[in-house]
């Protein structure tokens, strides 16, 4: 055999490698969606069932006895509000410290980062009596402002990082039209960044979307969110796997399908900007 | 752009982080020195270092810090390990391979009371779980994972989800590394392994150490994944510091030692914080 064909060999049998790891990663999932379509004694029949005649009972039954649509809107308006809230605060000032950065900038952005370290558990029990006292328990506003806070530190080192990018003679030029500081914000400095943003909004909407302990701990019925009535499954009802499967599968399909479909802004958020 | 005008545009970010951090901080510092239960709201007052003690000496104390840092150090080490390798495996021209990275990457997207009750039901359960299910017709005795290995469990089921993460950083680092050297590496005859030594590696030593940063960040503080799959037991035998706090807190109504613990929780943390961020930090800025 030349060494053309050892190579080709050796190429053929990683992308079979390759494969087998991506199923075997993919597998959990694609069990869980198979048996949100079976009946209960399907789901638990032994062995497993790979055909059979799907049924749609399961999601019917949730929506029904748990109201899945009210827990979805509670994602929805605490990960988009928590994620429009934080940008808000941090574009103008990433935008300050990007283009004027001083010598503590690089500092100041590493203590923002510290505060993540923060462990949540730490401060759980000022943050549930603060929310107490202000009738904030099981609202969405408390979550909003919390998801908010958390993604901040994030969110700024991810802006700082693509406004960076922004050639300074732009700006420059602009100011020498009189341009305000508004503005520069709204229709130069954001359009130019546009990927970025984009980038941060998505990742921390995926970040706020999978948070469990802040609302597994500070809501209830009214203002939880979709892993707070994924983990009220987990018994005794955890025991009805169909039922389990169809929560966890409507509760997973918008995050999923949105991440599959934005994989690169998300690979550009999730490394800071910093890998390219 | 004037200084004032530059301050201003920073001071809502910088307050409200700064906020975030001293009020709750300070309130759990000071929860933690006096007597604060709620089931017994007659008992009040100063207790100086009591609930210190009194959490310190909790026979939990050791084996929930001590099952915090396996689980972190473990998972960082498959995570990392396994992500290089799957990374390493797909960085290469095939058929599909936009669908195996999809497959691949999906983990991380799954919500972690989603993939800790997946787990723990359908592939973990000793009598009807795929696991069990496999090894009765291997002819093998079925796990009870759960409670022979609680902890083993918890690292398998947060390295399911994390290991994608590491596999979407590393492969988009890979592609971006010069083909040319790679080529010319191998005409000069350089095998497998010192390609990877000499070049792959130097040129993922940045992705990887954000990855363990981010990692890091996250996994000190895993909580759903155990609140809802072994409850932190059999015994605490899976508790870490977080659930162990959240036990205190929560179930035992003792906001005084739980602050205690929680003090314990941000010192470990900011020593972890503290060398990390020494080490890898600065390499998170362009």
């Amino acid at each position: 055999m030349t060494d053309k064909q050892i190579s080709d060999i050796k190429n053929r049998i990683a992308v079979i490698a390759a494969w087998i790891v991506a199923c075997l990663f993919f597998f959990p999932i694609f069990w869980m969606v198979l048996t949100s379509f079976k009946t209960e004694l399907q789901a638990i029949s032994v062995p497993p069932k790979l055909f059979f005649k799907p049924t749609l009972e399961n999601f019917a039954l949730i929506q029904e006895r748990t109201d899945y649509t009210k827990f979805a809107w509670n994602s929805i308006v605490t990960s988009v509000g928590g994620t429009g809230l934080a940008l808000i605060i941090a574009i103008p000032a990433a935008y300050a410290m990007a283009f004027n950065s001083g010598r503590w900038t690089k500092d100041i952005l590493m203590w923002m980062l510290s505060t993540k370290m923060l462990p949540a558990v730490g401060v759980l029990m000022p943050i549930y009596l603060l929310s107490q006292k202000f009738g904030l328990l099981d609202t969405k506003g408390v979550l909003v402002i919390i998801y908010a806070l958390i993604n901040l530190p994030i969110i700024m080192l991810i802006l700082f990082n693509y406004f960076r990018e922004i050639p300074k003679e732009i700006l420059e030029a602009s100011r020498m039209d009189g341009t305000s500081t508004f503005n520069e914000i709204t229709q130069i400095v954001m359009p130019l960044a546009w990927g970025g943003i984009a980038s941060t909004a998505l990742l921390s909407i995926v970040l706020c979307w999978n948070e469990a302990f802040w609302s597994i701990n500070l809501t209830a019925s009214d203002a939880g969110t979709l892993p707070a009535l994924v983990a009220s499954f987990s018994s005794p009802e955890g025991l009805f796997w169909a039922k389990l499967s169809a929560v966890s599968t409507l509760a997973c399909a918008p995050i999923v399908v949105f991440g599959w479909l934005c994989q690169k802004q998300l690979v550009q958020g999730l490394t800071f900007g910093a890998v390219k | 752009m004037n200084s004032t005008l530059v301050r201003w545009l920073q001071a809502p970010s910088i307050i409200v982080l700064f906020l975030w951090m001293v009020v709750p901080l300070s309130m759990t510092v000071y929860f933690s020195t006096i007597r604060y239960n709620l089931l017994y709201p007659e008992r009040s007052g100063f207790v100086g270092l009591d609930n210190y003690e009194y959490f310190w000496t909790d026979p939990s104390f050791f084996p929930a810090l001590f099952n915090t840092l396996v689980l972190v150090g473990s998972v960082l080490a498959i995570s990392v390990i396994l992500g290089l390798a799957i990374a390493m495996l797909i960085d290469r021209p095939f058929k599909g391979r936009g669908l195996a990275r999809v497959m691949l990457i999906s983990p991380f997207f799954i919500m972690p009371t989603v993939s800790a009750l997946v787990w723990k039901n359908m592939f973990m359960n000793p009598i009807y779980g795929l696991f069990a299910v496999i090894s009765t017709s291997l002819g093998l005795e079925p796990i009870d994972w759960l409670s022979s290995y609680p902890l083993l469990t918890v690292i398998i089921i947060v390295s399911w989800q994390w290991t994608p993460f590491a596999v979407l950083i590393f492969m988009t680092s890979l592609q971006s590394q010069d083909q040319e050297q790679k080529e010319a590496a191998m005409l000069d005859g350089a095998g497998f392994w010192s390609q990877f030594w000499n070049l792959t590696l130097p040129h993922l030593a940045r992705p990887i150490s954000i990855v363990l940063l981010i990692q890091m960040i996250f996994h000190l503080s895993i909580f759903a994944e155990i609140y809802v799959t072994t409850g932190g037991g059999p015994g605490v035998q899976s508790t870490n510091l977080t659930y162990l706090i959240f036990t205190q807190a929560l179930q035992g109504f003792d906001i005084g030692v739980a602050s205690a613990g929680g003090v314990f929780a941000i010192i470990l943390a900011n020593i972890v914080a503290y060398f990390l961020v020494r080490a890898v930090g600065k390499t998170l800025m362009v």
